[in-house]
């Protein structure tokens, strides 16, 4: 393969449609994300978010629509080919989905041990490292995820994200659920790992201080689609009506959520 | 009309199942045989289906046996046909009791947990992180547990007709004053290789259908804990059913008479 010109862009998303039974969820999604740009994508819960770094991953296939990763189409992947276009990703979960029957550094060193074969002690020397590097200490690696509270967890889940150094790191509402503390050091650390690789970064988040600390780009996505797309700075003044509401987080403006009267 | 339409969808959601299941087991199959391999996960689900059942098989097949005994005394009595026991009891562990009561046994111990802990990995989405860490779910969860079903179930039911012929033994000499060794010898006097064989192939078959209920019910639950709680049940009972009918067939293929 020659390699792809700059002007290719990492990830491009082309009008991509995916539905559950009657329920449309994406409707017609176009992305770009350039490499090594940061992209936080900001948007109300249910909107598919989640669904829509699914279809990017091949977890989900969507209905209708193009995916282009380095410039290759990869909706129509055959399951091999797909194998290896998944070893340029990595995914920090919403809920982190440790394996549970496994120990903390088994964990982080799954990708390495399974993927790339790497013998045990080697695999098990870096996940420790890997794990000082989102600030757990070595005596951490030996429990069992369900001994680790919800922002340990979190970090338990970058660290096997960032294991295998992957060229693009997807993070799923990183720091939902965790107190302002703990969220910006989630923060930070991502913004150090994604500098440190040199990766394309993808976030999905609605807590709007993180994505002012993470976003090189932010685009908002409603009922759908992608209805704003803008550098992190314009946030403030994107002159957009459904974003305005959404970084101020007023009840009342043009997104309506469905509240009945009782 | 309504009742008309009513039976075709009905038809329809069964048909769409059927093949769901079918392309599930052909992938499912398909990966057993295919690299990369994952010993570690094929001997800790050896370990779970072989081990940790002998207690709850071993019993079943020791009371099983015992109750054989008594019951074709007390009915074999009343045509001075007593001798007959330790012949019945062998013949009845080894063709049917003992691969069908330990596979129901297994069902419910091991098709159930299989169902849970992939139902649960599904929901936490612990199997769509297995994918994006270059690991098919499929050769990780699936293969290690029809291969470990499919070996460990024939192992099994060979202790359970030990235990269940030496339960028939104990009552026999024990309870029905009979003659140690010459129940021994009954007991080996009609015994063929057939009966022991179409057992344990029975035991395979059923292994291999409780461990892919297991996984299928499993790897296709959605909705939290109440989708899983779901997922266990429909694993288990569609397990036993299955075992029950490929019983039925499984004999009628081995000892049908025409
Ligand atoms: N596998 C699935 N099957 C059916 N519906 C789904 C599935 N995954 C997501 N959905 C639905 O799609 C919608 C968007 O989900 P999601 O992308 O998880 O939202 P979010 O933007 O909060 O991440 C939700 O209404 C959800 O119910
Ligand atoms: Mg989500």
């Amino acid at each position: 393969m020659t390699p792809a010109p700059l002007t290719v862009p990492k990830i491009a998303l082309r009008n991509v449609h995916k539905s559950f039974g009657p329920k449309t969820v994406l409707n017609g999604i176009d992305l770009e994300v350039a490499k090594g740009e940061s992209l936080v994508i900001i948007g109300g819960s249910g909107t598919g978010k989640s669904v829509m770094l699914k279809c990017i991953l091949g977890l989900l296939t969507p209905d209708t629509g193009s995916i282009h990763v380095d410039g290759q189409e990869t909706t129509r992947l055959r399951p091999r080919e797909r194998e290896k276009q998944l070893h340029k990703f990595g995914m920090l979960f919403q809920g982190a989905a440790l394996f549970d029957s496994l120990t903390v550094w088994e964990n982080v060193a799954f990708g390495l041990i399974q993927g790339a074969h790497m013998p045990r002690a080697q695999a098990k020397e870096i996940a420790v490292a890997k794990l000082g590097a989102v600030g757990l200490t070595p005596d951490v690696a030996e429990l069992s995820p369900s001994e680790l509270s919800g922002g340990m967890q979190k970090r338990v889940g970058l660290a096997r994200a960032i294991a295998d150094e992957p060229e693009i790191i997807f993070f799923d509402e990183p720091t939902t659920g965790l107190d302002p503390i703990m969220a910006d050091v989630i923060n930070e650390l991502i913004v150090q790992c994604v500098k440190d690789l040199g990766a394309t970064a993808v976030t999905i988040t609605h807590d709007m201080a993180s994505a002012r600390k993470i976003a090189d780009r932010i685009a908002m996505i409603y009922q759908g689609r992608i209805i704003w797309t803008g550098p992190a700075k314009d946030i403030d003044h994107s002159g957009h009506a459904h974003v305005d509401q959404f970084v101020h987080g007023r009840a009342d403006g043009p997104i309506q959520m469905q509240i009945r009267a009782l | 009309m309504g009742f008309l339409a009513a039976t075709g969808r009905a038809f329809l959601v069964f048909l769409e199942a059927t093949g769901r299941l079918a392309l599930f087991t052909g992938s499912a199959v398909s990966h057993c045989f295919r690299p990369p391999f994952y010993p570690r996960q094929i001997l800790r689900q050896m370990i779970d289906i072989g081990y940790y059942s002998l207690p709850v098989v071993g019993l079943t097949a020791l009371f099983t046996g015992m109750v054989l005994a008594l019951q074709s005394y007390s009915g074999f009595s009343r045509f001075q046909a007593e001798g007959a026991i330790a012949t019945v009891v062998v013949l009845s562990v080894t063709r049917e009791l003992g691969p069908v009561l330990a596979g129901l046994m297994v069902a419910g111990r091991i098709g159930a947990a299989m169902a849970a802990e992939i139902g649960t990995m599904r929901v936490t989405e612990q199997i769509d992180a297995l994918s994006t860490l270059s690991t098919n779910p499929f050769k990780y969860l699936v293969a290690p547990r029809l291969l470990a079903g499919l070996c460990m179930l024939p192992l099994l039911v060979v202790v359970a007709d030990i235990i269940g012929v030496f339960g028939g033994f104990l009552v026999g000499v024990y309870r029905l004053d009979f003659n140690a060794s010459s129940y021994i010898n009954r007991t080996w006097e009609f015994l063929q290789p057939l009966d022991v064989i179409s057992g344990l192939v029975k035991a395979a078959v059923f292994g291999f259908v409780i461990s892919l209920m297991g996984c299928y019910h499993g790897y296709h639950s959605k909705g939290g804990a109440q989708g899983v709680g779901a997922a266990t049940t429909n694993a288990v009972v569609s397990a036993s059913i299955m075992l029950l009918v490929t019983n039925y067939l499984i004999t009628g293929l081995f000892f049908s008479t025409k």
